[in-house]
């Protein structure tokens, strides 16, 4: 069996994808794909078609923008587990979701559902305590329990546990009639990703059907994937330093970020850009004034950014307290599967926008990439990638196409979607690679919706950040990678 | 020289707080109140191009805030009919209060105070609690605290223990596996307590209300029982509800 390789968002007819027989031949497909550290699994899922369980395994090859799709259809309801790291979570998925036992699997624990008996990992040893936090925490933040085990202060494991936040986001995906209320569960996935979320999802139906986006609409997206970008990095920074009590970089990141989600605001209504993007249409047109506009907040915001950035890289209390703390090893990212931002911190070159070219991103695009993998990595990433994005949206006004009129499709011209047919789009967002799949059934509606939000590969490396470290850095740990609950939990 | 640029950091803010969150002008398109003209339409047509079932035609046609997005489509395809203004007082202590009926161009009538809310005057501290929540009312209630909006100078904050709090503010359309959560904080807060919800998705479920979908049953991954049991004492509507909604919603609860 050799896999199908498709391109980002190139649909296939879902029974061109080839089968495995047997399920060793697929594993080892897997496996010998995995092995390449420029792929890795974007997505493994079960679908319960006519003809039995499918498992559908998608990993892209970063080298040759390609991603690699092949199935097995099950015959037994128990199958070996791969015991790859990067593809455990997908199993404990599809066990959750379709009763298939994984055998071997070395952590078989629940995903989404919230047991009260649920055996956490545990330290017998006398001088060891845990500390349980959540699901409700300190900050205005959205729920999950941790589990640690320390020794004195240092933190020897932590076990995450999600799925307080399961809304049944992919059944809904099915369930709702009409594509307005697909799109506005959509920007609903993860609010602080509404315009990443919504590109991925757009990019699918428009692909199932056929529609080619016109020029002014796949600018406005990317222009709003990078204006989210810059607003939740410079948030995020805020974040950052008031975890670490540096109240000037709290409160000067904090209001530099309001310009930009109000100037999204001037532009589609929503300060997080709910309803910017849609499927067949860009309902608000970018003119020339808010280009102008645009232009000026970005120029007034860069310097301050700019000049409170140099502060923070070059304050010593800020420093010690962001540098050798929570640190990822390269090949702990890499066998995590790591993706987006908190990779590229460790060295881990993982970009969609570089690797799986879309909209108007290309392969030439310059990636940060850091090396330590500790906060401080992940904080000059954040600081980096705003100045990278102020660039990108600078020469994208340069060249907008201003003259051409919108393509602004009815609701009921909406073209029908391809029947029997698969797809598969991968987004950068600001946390890293979003990644929705779809499958339509004979009549060409949605018979499978999986939607992946790169949280869902990094809660991992949340654990493992913070072996080691103080738990009183645990808060600056998790703020920088700052993961989404619900994303993950769906 | 550290110091000398340390001082022109400061010396660029400025001044960034709002002056005065109540009578502050959003800029842009902001999407608030609603109002509805009396221009002839076809109302079965405006009823079906809600996303989220909020329009109605029983009696006229009215927008129920509690259940809108505020997604813009009612507006877009109906100028003539419905547009959304910039008034962002649209908290409500009445539930009914968050129906916009037509040819109504006034503010939403604010509704009773709670006995118990004139002790807040001074001092309100509230239990934030994301119970299936997107994160984005979670980032706006937190930015009605941060340097532009400073709900901070009015003596409301978001305190950490619920047994320092006065309330609870729900956001999310109440996931199950965060129902049993929810009832342990909201029985830690000390009483008189109080209960608010916070965004669309809190007051109706939103896009995750099984009525939404059009199918019949029920969305088993929620659990809003608690609702059933619990009086709530405002509803701040929004996707996400604005800082600016939010801010007004709770000063005029706390009677400020």
């Amino acid at each position: 069996m050799e896999p199908l390789y498709l391109k980002n968002s190139q649909p296939c007819r879902f029974g061109d994808i080839p089968v495995a027989t047997d399920f060793r031949e697929f594993a080892d497909e897997a496996r010998t794909l995995l092995s390449d550290s420029r792929c890795h699994c974007v997505n493994y899922f079960a679908f319960a078609a006519q003809d039995g369980i499918h498992l559908i395994m998608c990993i892209a090859n970063d080298a040759e923008a390609a991603i690699a799709v092949f199935s097995h259809i099950l015959t037994d309801s128990e199958v070996p587990s791969m015991q790859i790291e990067a593809v455990e979570r997908f199993e404990r998925e599809i066990s959750e979701n379709h009763g298939i036992t994984f055998t071997g699997h070395r952590w078989p624990k629940p995903l989404r559902t919230t047991p009260d008996d649920y055996p956490f990992y545990r330290s017998d040893n006398e001088e060891h305590h845990e500390v349980g936090v959540g699901p409700i925490h300190a900050g205005v933040i959205e729920p999950g329990h941790f589990r640690f085990t320390c020794e004195g202060e240092t933190i020897l494991n932590l076990e995450i546990m999600l799925g307080y936040q399961h809304r049944g986001v992919e059944k809904l995906m099915i369930a709702l009639p009409t594509i307005d209320q697909k799109s506005i569960l959509a920007e609903n996935i993860a609010g602080d990703t509404a315009v990443g979320h919504s590109v991925a999802f757009a990019s699918n139906l428009e692909s199932l059907s056929g529609f080619k986006a016109s020029r002014e609409m796949v600018y406005a997206r990317t222009l709003a994937l990078e204006l989210e970008r810059i607003a939740i990095h410079t948030g995020d920074l805020s974040a950052i330093c008031g975890d670490v009590a540096y109240q000037l970089g709290n409160a000067v990141y904090g209001r530099l970020r309001t310009p930009i989600i109000n100037y999204m605001q001037k532009w589609c209504g929503n300060r997080l850009g709910k309803t910017c993007v849609r499927p067949f249409e860009a309902p608000y047109k970018f003119t020339k004034a808010l280009a102008e506009d645009l232009l000026k907040t970005l120029e007034a915001f860069e310097k301050d950014f700019n000049l409170m950035s140099r502060q923070v890289c070059h304050y010593p209390s800020v420093l010690s307290r962001l540098e050798r703390t929570g640190s990822v090893k390269y090949e702990q990212a890499l066998e995590a599967g790591a993706v987006g931002m908190a990779a590229r911190a460790s060295g881990l070159s993982r970009d969609v926008r570089k690797s799986h070219p879309y909209l108007l991103y290309s392969s030439d695009m310059e990636t940060v990439v850091k090396h330590h993998g500790d906060v401080y990595s992940r904080t000059q990433i954040r600081i980096e990638e705003v100045g990278n994005s102020i660039a990108m949206v600078r020469k994208l006004i340069e060249s907008w196409p201003f003259d051409e009129t919108a393509t602004q499709m009815a609701a009921a011209a909406t073209p029908a979607m391809a029947p029997d047919t698969f797809v598969l789009s991968l987004v950068e967002g600001w946390r890293g690679e979003i990644c929705h799949t779809a499958i339509t059934d004979a009549s060409g509606k949605l018979a499978l919706y999986k939607v992946k939000d790169p949280s869902f590969h990094n809660w991992r490396m949340l654990e493992l950040a913070v072996r080691n470290n103080e738990i009183s850095d645990f808060p600056i740990c998790n703020k920088s990678f700052n993961l989404s609950y619900c994303g993950h939990d769906l | 020289m550290k110091h000398a640029s340390l001082i022109s950091v400061f010396r660029r803010q400025g001044k960034q707080y709002i002056p005065d969150p109540r009578t502050a002008e959003v800029p842009g398109i902001f999407r608030g109140r609603p109002v509805i003209t009396t221009a002839s339409v076809d109302a079965v047509a405006v009823v079906a191009c809600c996303p989220m079932r909020a329009i109605s035609a029983e009696g006229g046609i009215s927008i129920d805030l509690g259940k809108c997005a505020f997604c813009g489509k009612c507006a877009r395809m109906f100028p003539e009919k419905i547009s959304f203004t910039k008034d962002y007082h649209i908290a409500t202590t009445v539930r009914e209060n968050l129906i916009v009926r037509e040819s109504v161009d006034a503010p939403i009538e604010f509704g009773p105070v709670p006995e118990c809310a004139g002790i807040f005057k001074g001092s309100l501290k509230l239990r934030q609690v994301s119970a299936g929540g997107d994160n984005s009312c979670e980032w706006e209630l937190g930015a009605t605290g941060n340097v532009n909006f400073d709900i901070g100078r009015y003596g409301i904050e978001f305190v950490a223990s619920p047994r320092h709090a006065d309330g609870i503010v729900i956001t999310g359309p109440i996931t199950a596996n965060m129902s049993r959560a929810l009832q342990i904080c909201y029985d830690a807060v000390p009483a008189p307590k109080l209960v608010v919800l916070c965004g669309t998705d809190a007051i109706s479920g939103g896009i995750f209300n099984p009525e939404v979908s059009g199918l019949d049953g029920s969305n088993a991954c929620l659990d809003r029982s608690f609702l059933d049991t619990h009086k709530v004492d405002l509803y701040i509507p929004g996707n996400p509800a604005h800082p600016l909604a939010i801010v007004n919603g709770l000063l005029k609860l706390a009677e400020r």
